[in-house]
């Protein structure tokens, strides 16, 4: 007799995974998924960067300022679409979590499973544009290599946002309003420029946004600009991604129990 | 000890005032093949739901292998084999990944797995298809794999929900040979159908479902003994002569859509009296009653919604 497998069976959705992807190694996957970042690095960072020059306020170069910006961009997009384009398909079309319903694996282990999964997708990402923002010369700390976990905290977040609105979905087109939602995030919270340049009011409703957190984060660690503040950032990552991932659970339970 | 015992089982959904099963209660023995029949809707998928502690009863009490599947479902699911209607396989991996992975969900090891799969693969006939993306293979090829899926655990008890539904002839009689296969080392197995042949064919025991209550239950030949004579006498008649026919011949008869079902234990007998009252139908079949004729006198009056 085989012992049911603990948490759910969570590490076993991974190792499903995994398995899945065997023939793309970790590079082939990085590749992939640092392409769209190192666009915008070459075209804001560096070209629109020989423009501005050096950021006012703030003693790096455009290009620094950029990076570590689009690090945290690129693991919120890796984790989010491993949760909602890819779960999605596998949830209404292949039909893979119902043919786990009949196994000892817990609705609770499919959701922490693919969070899990996502996360480490997003690892794969940060640790690849990190690389390649070393080789540009970018990085001014050594405090940079602490904005890979960063980022893994904010593929948390996103991760357990991307299974919630997988939960919801009521098809592909639901995916556009998350879209809807995510380039203007990307594009306004701060990534290309600091959050000052901004009035009283349009200041305060980025501050809300997740993103403008972990960029905060993010470029923190990376320009080894520590404080406190990073603190209450990693926080609201934390809770955000706490509440996501409670909405998805009991979003998944309803769902799988009909 | 029964491997299950259901009473006064219900289910209903939250949230509509639909009942799809409404109060059913059945025992099923170690060993034996035992059958849910009855038209769409009658019940069936949601029992079976039950039954692989998928879902939750909403009433009356539900023992599976002794223990209750509401506080025990996880337990219980690792001790049972599930083939779903729909095959769910997984698509992205090859044949003998399917089963190796599947085994993993279980709690099995991989050692164990890359042994057991080759020998569910033989089981399955699919041994030369190891390598292959399921995508590729047939609807027959395709149940075959996920009967060898639910058999990664040896289950107890294997739920089988409408396993020949959409296959060839050939297929069927491929997959039931295979059920005989597991029947006959003591698997214990549970299915849904909707072919009679199959319920014939296959199980020891049977109940007929409709409107989520349990219609009858006994042996294939009991339910036929109960129900019907010995023998049915199928006559055609041009549309709209139906029913005047079944008037004028009188007896035990059964107007279907196209055809009159005349029940008697000598067939024959009534041909010869149809043909002296100067009936003329247009084709005239004696045959022995079976389970179909039990399944539409039991069911067939809610067939016209």
């Amino acid at each position: 007799m085989s012992r049911l497998p603990a948490a759910g069976g969570a590490q076993l959705v991974v190792l499903r995974n995994v398995w899945v992807h065997k023939g793309g190694t970790p590079w082939t996957m990085a590749l992939f998924s640092v392409y769209e970042p190192v666009l915008y690095l070459l075209a804001m960072g560096v070209g629109v960067g020989a423009l501005v020059g050096d950021v006012p306020g703030i003693d790096v170069p455009y290009a620094a300022f950029v990076a570590p910006a689009l690090l945290a961009a690129a693991m919120m997009n890796s984790a989010l679409e491993e949760t909602t384009n890819t779960v999605y398909g596998k949830l209404k079309f292949d039909r893979y979590y119902h043919s786990l319903l009949v196994t000892p694996i817990t609705v609770r282990g499919m959701v922490a499973g693919e969070l899990l999964w996502a996360a480490a997708r997003a690892l794969v990402t940060g640790v690849g544009f990190l690389a390649v923002i070393a080789a540009f010369g970018l990085v001014r700390s050594p405090w940079a290599v602490l904005a890979v976990p960063a980022g893994l905290l904010t593929a948390f977040a996103f991760g357990a946002f991307g299974l919630a609105a997988a939960g919801y979905a009521r098809g592909w087109h639901s995916f556009q309003y998350v879209q809807l939602v995510m380039l203007p995030m990307f594009l306004f919270a701060t990534t290309f420029y600091p959050v000052t340049v901004y009035t009283e009011w349009v200041r305060a409703l980025v501050e809300a946004l997740p993103l403008y957190h972990a960029i905060e984060l993010s470029r923190g660690l990376a320009l080894g600009e520590l404080g406190p503040g990073l603190l209450l950032n990693a926080a609201y990552l934390l809770v955000f991604g706490g509440v996501m991932l409670a909405v998805a659970q009991s979003r998944w339970a309803t769902l799988m129990a009909r | 000890m029964a491997l299950i015992e259901a009473e006064r089982l219900e289910k209903r959904y939250p949230g509509t005032d639909f009942t799809a099963v409404a109060g059913i209660g059945f025992q099923v023995e170690r060993g034996e093949a035992f059958g849910f029949l009855g038209p769409n809707g009658a019940g069936k998928s949601s029992t079976m739901r039950m039954l692989a502690c998928v879902s939750q009863p909403s009433g009356g009490s539900l023992r599976i292998l002794g223990e209750n599947p509401v506080t025990h479902g996880r337990a219980l699911r690792a001790r049972l084999g599930v083939v779903p209607q729909d095959d769910a396989l997984d698509l992205q991996l090859t044949v003998r990944e399917n089963l190796i992975v599947y085994g993993l969900y279980f709690g099995l090891s991989l050692k164990h797995m890359r042994a057991k799969s080759t020998e569910l693969l033989e089981f399955a006939q699919l041994a030369d298809k190891a390598g292959e993306r399921v995508e590729h293979l047939s609807g027959g090829m395709r149940r075959r794999l996920t009967i060898a899926r639910s058999l990664v655990n040896d289950p107890e008890i294997l739920l089988l929900d409408e396993p020949t539904t959409g296959l060839d002839p050939q297929a069927r009689h491929i997959l039931w040979d295979r059920l005989f296969r597991l029947k006959s080392v003591g698997v214990t197995l549970i299915l849904t159908t909707h072919y009679m042949d199959e319920a014939e064919q296959l199980c020891d025991r049977l109940v007929i479902m409709d409107k989520g209550l349990i219609a009858d239950e006994g042996t294939p030949r009991e339910l036929i003994d109960r129900h019907v004579t010995r023998e049915v006498l199928e006559l055609r008649f041009p549309p709209g002569e139906q029913e005047q026919a079944a008037e004028k011949l009188g007896g035990d008869v059964e107007i279907l859509p196209d055809r009159l079902l005349c029940y008697a234990d000598d067939g024959d007998a009534v041909l010869a009296r149809a043909t002296e009252l100067g009936l003329r139908p247009l084709t005239a079949l004696v045959r022995r009653a079976t389970l179909e004729d039990v399944f539409l006198r039991l069911t067939g009056r809610s067939l016209t919604d």
